[in-house]
């Protein structure tokens, strides 16, 4: 699919789209089924990697690392058997589930009163503070790795779980910001102003008529927020070792692997992107407007 | 980009107007307004200001960790060898090709499948669901599954798939790629590109779709080709769009670790900065060196995310 030439599916992709009255007698502007057909087939080359991965994590080891692939060979659990049966792997997802809810939760309780402050009762120089909020985010957290390290050699905060809530709130704290305050701005400000006039004070106007408005964007935001934290590698891996490794950390142990280990290695990397794959569906419909930080709606 | 918000300048009319007869009282006006703010200012600051500035401390002091007699001040010694290091300068020759041809190529996809999923064809939601999925698998969990099961030499599946459909042709000696050796960098390059076509995928075609319908049609009227249609209509109306995903995708780009470290290590060239810092200050455990490498990524990060703000900023222009 990618040798298309563009100017050929651009142009094709721009000469049938459904609106308009004039079209519907014309043959020629019915959508071509051909076109289905690429988009599914495109979709299922982009998804095939992630479908191998589950396959193979339900396969024997013997029959994962085969030349050509068995697709057919039977399924098993024992790929998710011995990746559960790894001493570290409980310990692991447990870390990351803390790390990721507990920042999340920081997240928003400092993010909605900033977001607040900065769109729907906004203080003066809103966007100087967006935008430094923003640099803060862009700065290289390598950088930032060796003072955070050599803080917590001295402060004996190396390898605990509170030091990885602390630096992921503060990574995800400037995105949070943003996404809020471009959903708490989708509150109509005719809707605050009627609230205000019918003399409701400042936590009932939040209650019924922020909240209700903006719920599916913080519930979107918090999912991100907990997707960009169980995903985080690089501050794990140098801030924690047996003890409060997250996830990542665990899945890095394959990096060298060898043997017959194929199997394991798709299991441990299936059960840990599932919650990422669950979280981000279910926030997919405000998927775009949290990852461009609240530019494309 | 919708317009349908309101601005910041419109709310401030909520407001009581500030009493003019007392400066203390709109002072205190000022602070109930700021104080939801400062929480999350002040953790800001002390998370992220703080370690930037002991980085560049660090960075001017002659520290290894194995030779810890010979700590003192270095001047700019530790940037000398930065710049003198050709390791570290082939390090950012990595990092820019890594990141402009990850970017470059998972936009130019991202529009082509974009414009795919634009049109109306059975079962749309469930193909962009599945175009979403590898953005969601764990960076690390991708980068072992294009590393292991992948790219393999011996059993991976695109070795497998070729083996498959040589034999289909009665051959029993079909090409085999030792994809992480031979070409390791445009290995990387793959597992990434994999990953962020499906982000570039979703912004543009939220701009597809809100391209105004009017313009397009009174062009299709004056008997514009489509490809005209797509060249002066939603090419222009996609430019922000565009500027918005590259900016934001080479941001996270620039910084990989995770597909480096876990693909090839850093071997046979694809060492980037992010991970040549990270090897100085674990491995060689030279913490000055380190630290001034750090200072210098931040130094390129800021040039390259002031083309990031400045279009972020035009975006929130058009939004208040």
């Amino acid at each position: 699919m990618a040798a298309t030439a563009p100017s050929t599916t651009a142009a094709a992709a721009d000469a049938a789209p459904p609106r308009q009255t004039y079209r519907k007698h014309s043959k020629l502007n019915r959508p071509n089924p051909l076109w289905g057909v690429a988009a599914w087939a495109v979709g299922l080359l982009f998804a095939t990697p992630a479908l191998w991965m589950v396959l193979t994590s339900l396969h024997r080891e013997v029959d994962a690392a085969t030349n050509p692939p068995s697709l057919l060979a039977p399924l098993t659990l024992d790929g998710y058997r011995s990746f559960f049966g790894s001493s570290n792997a409980w310990p692991a997802l447990i870390n990351s589930a803390t790390a990721s809810v507990v920042s999340t939760l920081l997240v928003l309780a400092l993010s909605i009163p900033a977001a607040y402050a900065l769109s729907i009762r906004p203080v003066k120089r809103w966007s100087d503070v967006l935008f430094f909020l923003l640099s803060t985010r862009f700065l290289p957290i390598v950088a930032a790795v060796l003072p955070l390290y050599l803080f917590a050699v001295t402060t004996g905060a190396l390898d605990q779980i509170g030091l990885l809530i602390a630096l992921y709130t503060a990574m995800n704290l400037p995105i949070a910001v943003w996404m809020m305050r471009s959903f708490l701005a989708e509150v109509p400000v005719e809707m605050l102003e009627a609230a205000q006039l019918d003399g409701a004070g400042l936590i009932r106007t939040l209650r019924s008529v922020v909240a209700p408005v903006a719920m599916p964007g913080i519930a979107a935001t918090a999912l991100i927020c907990f997707i960009f934290s169980w995903q985080e590698l690089l501050l794990a891996r140098s801030l924690t070792g047996v003890v409060a490794g997250t996830a990542p950390v665990f899945l890095t142990s394959f990096v060298t692997s060898q043997g017959l280990f194929l199997a394991q290695v798709c299991a441990a990397a299936t059960v840990v992107s599932l919650p990422v794959l669950i979280a981000g569906f279910a926030a997919q419909d405000k998927l775009v407007q949290g990852l461009s930080l609240g530019a494309v709606k | 980009m919708s317009v349908s918000e309101t601005t910041p300048q419109q709310r401030t009319v909520l407001a009581e107007p500030p009493p003019q007869q007392q400066r203390a009282a709109s002072r205190k006006a000022g602070w109930v307004r700021r104080a939801p703010l400062v929480p999350a200012l002040v953790f800001i600051v002390v998370m992220t200001q703080l370690p930037f500035a002991t980085t560049i401390v660090i960075s001017f002091i002659s520290w290894n960790a194995l030779r810890p007699d010979e700590r003192g001040f270095a001047g700019f010694s530790n940037y000398a060898q930065v710049f003198t290091d050709a390791n570290l300068r082939s390090s950012v020759v990595t990092t820019i090709v890594l990141t402009v041809v990850v970017v470059g190529v998972s936009l130019v996809l991202g529009l082509l499948i974009a414009l795919l999923l634009d049109r109306q064809f059975f079962g749309r939601g469930a193909v962009r669901t599945l175009m979403i999925a590898p953005f969601l698998v764990v960076p690390v969990a991708a980068a072992l599954l294009w590393k292991h099961a992948i790219l393999n030499p011996s059993y991976g599946l695109v070795n497998g798939v070729l083996t498959w459909v040589w034999g289909l042709f009665g051959s029993s000696s079909p090409p085999q790629v030792a994809w992480l050796t031979q070409y390791p960098l445009i290995s990387i390059e793959l597992a990434l590109i994999w990953q962020w076509t499906p982000f570039m995928m979703l912004i543009l075609l939220a701009g597809l779709q809100s391209r105004p319908a009017d313009a397009f049609e009174a062009a299709k009227m004056d008997g514009a080709s489509p490809f005209q249609a797509f060249r002066y209509i939603t090419l222009p109306h996609l430019r922000r769009y565009i500027d918005l995903g590259a900016t934001l995708g080479a941001i996270f780009i620039v910084q990989n670790f995770d597909a480096v470290f876990t693909m090839t290590s850093g071997a046979l060239g694809t060492a980037n900065l992010p991970y040549t810092i990270y090897q100085t200050f674990f491995v060689r455990q030279d913490y000055g060196l380190a630290a001034a490498q750090g200072v210098i990524v931040v130094i390129g990060t800021i040039v390259v995310a002031t083309f990031a703000l400045r279009s972020a900023s035009s975006l929130l222009k058009e939004d208040s």
